[in-house]
């Protein structure tokens, strides 16, 4: 779909300074986008330049209108860019584009036609994977997410977060290596929120997956992510890029700790909030 | 209360609404002492489907044959025109405005045309329950196709989904509550629209049978000839919703 966007081959030579150690999984440098619409032009993102280890979880941190979700979109393969390299994939881990992306929405966006299990199976039905392996798999990923006994329940049994949970679930089905995801607490009350970014934490862990995950939430980028991207609108950029010294797990008390409070003032100071 | 809250209940206060009419009407005439040439009491209405003459069931099934076949071909018709159009994008810019105005037309004013054109009878009745039932079919079907969120459509392209997936995974089951909203406005129609083409011309059915005891003034055998469609609008509907309940998840339905 986008040319630009490489999926490293096995044998393909390391960007210089790099060793197969510590090779990035995904690697961006100057990447911009501008979208046209007639004669007017409106600048998307520009100046990323960010590298994600495998198995990291990169927080996307920025207001409306910053390119956060445009980044993402690039990342998935459903936009291309105009400037810079967007390289996913690596020797260690080699990367498919067509079934190594899962993604979570704002929305649970679950068919509501389809039980439960049904809805994790999407993925896996387009990829033409075997469905008694994959079914099974449901099964797993719908306890991981902690949903089980939901399985032939409909999406309207549920409530929102419990939707999420099973979106999230999807996007795990056919064993991606990468998982986006915009904004997927964003429309959960500040309690479920909280419940949800630990869930996260967790699954993460237990899967061992590369996240990417964009929120406008600071404390919610600086609790969850090992890393936070900040971006900025007018024009969109990226801002800074640095990695969270946090403990894992992490624990709802962090958010109470100097430490914490240092890495958000740093967001807030860049989005000139204070 | 618990006459609101329980399925049961609400049940019974439906089937008393209906017996309440009955008995008002009874009253009505019994008691005004209305002449049976301008309202009929139930007990006569219900008289009049013994005079063997009116033919009345070969005449119920002649309409039953135009409301259904007219439906049933619009059916056909209207959910295959909406498919032609999300597979051309072209189709569907060039024919959707123009079957916005055909819509526009009052069947009803089609009908001494579409006797010119098929004659009397059951073709031509059906014909014009097709004309009326088509158009809301077509077009809830077409929005219901076209309704898919952009996100969704997103996590289909992300996995490379082919076109047809997205149409046989997500479209397709997607409009279906889609098309029985328009399959309902479209019941009611159809039998409107059959009973119209009987009263423009006809040598059977029970628009016809009305128009033939109007003229000796057997109110009865009206009052029973407009029950009779309405029961037949009704098992139209009702086989309608049956199908919805079968095929449509609770929460998906359009009301």
């Amino acid at each position: 779909m986008n040319p630009a966007v490489t999926a490293a081959a096995p044998d393909a030579p390391h960007p210089a300074g790099t060793g197969p150690a510590t090779q990035a999984f995904i690697h961006l440098a100057g990447v911009s986008k501008v979208y046209r619409s007639g004669r007017k032009e409106h600048l998307a993102i520009s100046d990323a330049t960010f590298d994600v280890m495998p198995g990291e979880l990169v927080a996307l941190v920025g207001p409306s209108g910053c390119g956060k979700s445009t980044l993402l979109k690039i990342l998935a393969g459903l936009h291309g860019h105009d400037q810079g390299t967007v390289r996913i994939g690596s020797d260690a881990h080699p990367f498919d584009p067509a079934r190594d992306i899962g993604m979570v929405f704002q929305a649970p966006l679950l068919l509501k036609w389809r039980r439960i299990i049904d809805n994790v199976l999407l993925p896996a039905e387009l990829l033409g994977l075997p469905m008694a392996a994959a079914r099974a798999r449901a099964r797993e990923l719908l306890a991981l997410v902690g949903l089980t006994g939901a399985e032939d329940k409909y999406p309207y049994e549920l409530s929102g977060g419990m939707q999420q949970r099973a979106a999230i679930a999807r996007s795990l089905i056919h064993d991606p290596k990468l998982v986006l995801m915009d904004e997927p607490f964003g429309a959960l009350d500040a309690l479920t929120r909280e419940k949800m970014n630990l869930e996260l934490l967790r699954i993460w862990k237990e899967s061992g997956k590369t996240i990417v995950f964009v929120t406008h939430g600071i404390s919610e980028a600086v609790f969850l992510g090992s890393r936070v991207v900040v971006l900025t609108p007018g024009p969109a950029r990226m801002a800074d890029n640095f990695e969270i010294h946090l403990p894992h797990p992490r624990t709802l008390d962090m958010k109470t700790q100097e430490q914490f409070g240092v890495y958000t003032r740093r967001i807030y100071r860049l989005l000139g909030m204070e | 209360m618990d006459l609101l809250n329980s399925k049961l209940g609400r049940y019974t206060l439906g089937v008393a609404a209906h017996l309440l009419l009955l008995l008002a009407w009874y009253l009505f005439v019994r008691l005004g002492e209305v002449p049976k040439f301008v309202m009929p009491s139930p007990g006569d209405t219900l008289a009049a489907l013994f005079v063997a003459d009116y033919g009345w069931w070969s005449n119920t099934l002649v309409t039953a044959t135009e409301i259904f076949g007219g439906y049933s071909l619009a059916l056909v018709v209207g959910v295959l025109l909406a498919l032609l159009f999300t597979w051309s994008k072209t189709l569907e810019a060039l024919m959707l405005p123009l079957l916005v105005t055909l819509n526009m037309i009052p069947k009803v004013a089609l009908g001494p045309l579409i006797i010119v054109w098929f004659k009397y009878g059951v073709f031509p009745n059906s014909m014009m329950a097709f004309s009326i039932a088509v158009f809301p079919i077509l077009l809830t079907t077409a929005r219901g196709l076209r309704e898919i969120e952009p996100d969704l459509l997103d996590l289909v392209r992300s996995l490379r989904g082919s076109r047809w997936q997205l149409f046989t995974k997500i479209q397709l089951p997607g409009a279906l509550p889609y098309v029985f909203a328009g399959m309902k406005v479209a019941a009611i129609l159809a039998v409107a629209g059959a009973i119209v083409g009987e009263f423009l011309g006809s040598d059977r059915g029970l628009g016809y049978l009305m128009l033939q005891v109007q003229v000796t003034l057997d109110t009865p055998a009206m009052f029973m000839a407009v029950i009779l469609i309405t029961l037949l609008g009704m098992l139209l509907y009702g086989l309608v919703m049956l199908l919805e309940h079968l095929f449509v998840v609770k929460d998906a339905r359009v009301s």
